[in-house]
């Protein structure tokens, strides 16, 4: 049957959709063999692509669905219970349908693949439990044929030939191949006074040829081949008789029980699809893509005409323009909607792919999920797709331990992995977590070192937080072996660059065995982004919000005192810290219109790094709509597309990754020592500081800044000079200040080690070191001193980690140690 | 069949040139510009045609032929691309002209250089020739 291509490719569609729905139902009913809504709709999912591949004549196709739905049937009725290898039969079952289906949408033609094997898998368990007898005699040809003829024969009923209805209908083409004549026989037998019996249950004589086949199916199990294979007849039997088929057939799919295999599932499709029909419509994404790009060219229209009305004193114009303005928004946000995509979409394969890789790895694994509603712009979702599946695999594979280890460790043995995904503040978070044995500092510490990715010193001081993002650096990999699931060696640092690259942010938390959450954090829309506008050279470029950290404006003195050469580089110190300065007129190599005498520097985040751009005034913030460029223009790496401007002019969007590796900023290497502890974001009103602990209770935090290094010494090299503890660095002496005593010795004194952790403080120019117990973490942190000092040294108290916190003053705690001066 | 013969033609520093309607999406008169730093010196910048972000790009640059004088404004014939428009700017435009395919010529042996590779040939209309243009050499920009 020749077909013209959209029939066939919405066949594609659909069918796509209904094993998507397949892998959904198959693991869902591991949990729960029994439920029979479940059975029943993965019943006449596989029973539709049948019958359909049946009607556009792929018959390799329906000869492999067919065995499926045998299996099926008896599942459904009961006789069978569903355990995994049935689940694992059906799943490859699901997967070859799909292989098959790829194939027609390539080549339009079905392939020559051979799946004889999985159909006799499927045969066998077919016939399974019921039928002790019958395995023996070589199963495998002898039930994988029967099945392709039946099948066959099948295939002839939607044709509605008459003629080749009548063979349908009758039992005997399709029970002969099947089985030794003594069985048709039997067969035949008790079906002959089912047909005759009036049942007074159903009193319609014409429903007869569906009551002999409910009856048997139990009866008979042996025969559920040849059974389904007979069942398509009443159907077919609807235009001879149509006012009395039609009346039964909604009856029928009620009762889950029943078999009336064909017959439920043809006449059941048909209300819940023509629902669907009425409330949804397949769009084309090209179309949506083009009426975005109407609305936003409407919505340009409109702010042009909003600047234009009130110059005029009509009020008409007025009022209309605001009801222009209204129904614009409105229509902007209908149109965003429209794009917008449940996460459902990519989470929904995921119960498939933890199953079947949790079953190679020999663990059990209950997934769970929380807001599959979630919408997210389908550009988003297209590009999170790979990132969260890597993530997946990697805590299946990674994370959640064998169930002897879980049991032994006091944990059931089932694993779980949580999917959450929630809006929060114009942001889309999705957590991925589970109880698995979390990751270990201590490992990581050790791969990383053996790998070379961090140095030995370095490694030795970094807190467990640190040490755990670590496994986001490329070329880590912390499983033992190296499976074929994940552990390639790439992994969490794609997830990481993939997220980032779509404006986004990626956290990881962990606690040894009690396991990881990984949070992500991702923009609504990647069409629409919040901007800062700045001018350079007389144009205005576009930098997305989400790396932008702080607008510095320097004037008069400021500007020609604090921006300083490090060897011909201009660098700037913000807060301590040395900034490099780019300017963006020279990169763009355009002539740059700067304001006498000010510099405008614009903090930006590329990589984990930050820098300054030169850039000659700020404009403002707008929410713009990102458009790519031309073939033309794409190998320009420092532009990540253009956007139109409210004055219907063209603005180009920086790449800030690509403007840092123009300018060399971005470039790995690592990092400057002042800045050990780690680099977090530098934000205005938020400062980093450094958690250490004292003793085995009292923690302190120093503010970061003034910390210039961490250092380990041999306790041996503490010498004594004019009554103070000192020690020699770097050819300084620097005095030791054991802040333990300084602040008046509450709680016990740091045990006496071999070593001491001391953190090097500059201040006033001077050098000196701090002896603390131990280093805990360096925290980013809004500080609210929410007591006041009573002892000096100290600014006051805040609260950190959710741990009272003393808050050290450097200055003044040097001072205490020595009030002449350090 | 006679779309094939169809061509939008216009003049560049006193030249006759051509392209074939089918990939021309419009014609539009001197749009803003905003300039792409970096950018081939062929790429002018990029226009707003209705919300569509164009490329423009200087035909004759691209040609190699002398910078039109600054106070003359380009025209646009937009050129219809899989991956979306490209503009080419022009100096004026001239009608759509139907061609016999008899009057086809290859460019001759003793034309050299950038010009011989995006010409395809010439036809020979009554007074003059019209150049046409080989428009996927033309957009094939090597940064």
């Amino acid at each position: 049957m020749t077909e013209p291509d959209p029939i066939v490719k919405e066949f594609l569609v659909e069918s796509y959709e209904n094993l998507d729905q397949l892998d959904r139902d198959f693991v869902a009913l591991e949990q729960n063999p029994q439920d029979p809504a479940r059975l029943g709709s993965v019943f006449r999912t596989i029973h539709t692509v049948k019958g359909t591949c049946g009607f556009f004549g792929f018959g390799k196709l329906e000869s492999v669905a067919h065995v499926g739905e045998n299996l099926l049937c008896r599942v459904r009725d009961g006789e069978i219970v569903l355990n995994p290898e049935i689940t694992t039969a059906l799943l490859a079952l699901v997967d070859v349908i799909r292989g098959i289906l790829a194939r027609i949408e390539s080549t339009g033609e079905e392939g020559d693949g051979d799946y004889s094997d999985l159909i006799a898998t499927l045969t066998r368990l077919a016939s399974g439990p019921v039928t002790p007898p019958t395995p023996q005699p070589s199963p495998t040809p002898a039930h994988a044929d029967p099945a392709l003829e039946v099948a066959t024969a099948e295939a002839i009923p939607p044709q509605t030939d008459p003629a080749e209805e009548s063979t349908a209908t009758d039992p005997d083409p399709t029970q002969i191949p099947n089985k030794p004549p003594a069985k048709s026989a039997r067969k035949r037998a008790p079906k002959k006074p089912k047909l005759a019996t009036p049942e007074s249950t159903e009193a319609d004589p014409l429903r007869a040829p569906t009551r002999p086949a409910r009856k048997r199916a139990p009866k008979k199990p042996t025969i559920a081949a040849s059974e389904s294979a007979a069942l398509p007849s009443p159907p077919l039997s609807a235009p001879k008789a149509p006012a009395e088929c039609l009346v039964p057939a909604p009856k029928t799919p009620p009762p889950p029980d029943a078999l009336s295999a064909p017959k439920g599932p043809a006449t059941a499709d048909g209300p819940p699809a023509a629902a669907l029909a009425d409330s949804n419509v397949r769009v084309d994404v090209g179309l949506l893509d083009k009426l975005m790009n109407l609305v936003g060219e409407l919505v340009l229209a409109r702010n042009q005409i909003l600047q234009y009305a009130p110059g005029h004193k009509d009020a008409g114009l007025l009022r209309t323009s605001q009801r222009l303005n209204l129904i614009t928004s409105e229509l902007q946000e209908g149109v965003m909607k429209t794009r917008m995509q449940p996460i459902g979409t990519i989470w929904n394969r995921f119960p498939r792919v933890v199953r079947d890789l949790a079953s190679m790895c020999g663990k059990q694994i209950r997934v769970e999920m929380d807001g599959q509603d979630t919408e997210l712009d389908r550009t988003i979702i297209e590009a999170i797709k790979d990132p969260l599946t890597h993530v997946v695999r990697n805590s299946v594979d990674h994370g959640i331990e064998t169930p002897a280890v879980r049991v032994a460790a006091g944990k059931p043995a089932e694993g779980r992995l949580h999917l959450r995904a929630f809006h929060e503040g114009g942001q889309v978070n999705i957590e991925i977590s589970d109880d698995g044995g979390g990751v270990r500092p201590d490992k990581v510490r050790a791969k990383a070192l053996s790998r070379g990715l961090i140095e030995p010193d370095r490694a030795e001081r970094m807190t467990d937080k640190e040490l755990t993002q670590l496994i986001f650096l490329p070329g880590f990999s912390t499983a033992e072996t190296v499976s074929n699931i994940s552990g390639r060696g790439v992994g969490m640092d794609v997830v990481k660059t993939n997220i980032e690259k779509i404006g986004g942010t990626v956290d990881l938390t962990s606690q040894v065995g009690i396991g990881t959450t990984l949070k992500i954090k991702i923009p609504l829309t990647l069409a629409i982004v919040p901007a800062l506008i700045v001018t350079c050279g007389g144009d205005r470029y576009a930098i997305p919000q989400s790396s932008l950290l702080e607008l510095v404006r320097l004037d008069g003195d400021q500007a020609r005192g604090r921006v300083e050469s490090f060897q011909g580089a201009p660098v700037y110190r913000l807060r301590g810290n040395l900034l490099p300065l780019v300017s963006l007129g020279e990169l763009l190599r355009v002539d740059t219109q700067p304001h006498e005498g000010v510099v405008t520097l614009v903090v930006l985040r590329a990589d984990d790094r930050q820098f300054g751009l030169i850039v000659d005034g700020i404009h403002d913030t707008e929410e713009i709509v990102v458009k790519p460029l031309g073939k033309l223009l794409q190998h320009l790496s420092m532009f990540a597309g253009s956007t139109i401007m409210g004055d219907g002019r063209v603005a180009l969007i920086l790449d800030v990754l690509g403007v840092a590796q123009q300018a060399g900023v971005a470039v790995t290497q690592s990092r400057p020592a002042t800045n050990v502890a780690t680099t977090k974001d530098d934000h205005a009103d938020r400062q980093t500081m450094l958690l250490v602990g004292l003793g085995s209770e009292r923690r302190l935090a120093i503010p970061l800044d003034r910390v210039a290094r961490l250092e380990v010494i041999p306790a041996a090299e503490v010498e004594w000079a004019d009554g103070q503890e000192v020690f020699r660095y770097r050819g300084e002496i620097l005095p030791l200040l054991r802040v333990h005593d300084l602040l008046g010795g509450v709680g016990e004194p740091p045990p006496h080690a071999d070593v001491l952790q001391v953190i090097v403080v500059a201040e006033g120019g001077h050098l000196a070191a701090l002896v603390v117990g131990r280093i805990l973490d360096a925290v980013e942190t809004t500080l609210v001193v929410s007591r006041g000092s009573r002892r000096s040294g100290l600014i006051g108290s805040t609260v950190i980690q959710d741990r009272v916190t003393d808050v050290v003053d450097v200055p003044a705690l040097l001072e205490l140690a020595d009030p002449i001066g350090v | 069949m006679s779309e094939l013969n169809q061509y939008c033609t216009f003049t560049l520093d006193g030249l006759h040139f051509g392209v074939e309607v089918r990939h021309v999406q419009e014609v539009v008169r001197y749009q803003e510009m905003t300039r792409v730093p970096l950018a081939p010196t062929e790429v002018r910048g990029l226009i707003n045609l209705r919300g569509q972000i164009v490329t423009a790009v200087d035909l004759r640059r691209r040609m190699g032929l002398p910078d039109r004088a600054a106070d003359r404004n380009p025209m646009n014939v937009v050129l219809r691309r899989d991956d979306g428009a490209t503009s080419l700017l022009v100096d004026a435009i001239g009608d759509v002209i139907e061609v016999d395919e008899g009057a086809f010529e290859r460019p001759p042996e003793t034309l050299q250089g950038t010009a011989r590779e995006m010409l395809r040939g010439a036809y020979k209309l009554r007074d003059r020739l019209l150049l046409v243009l080989d428009t996927e050499k033309v957009l094939a920009l090597t940064p």
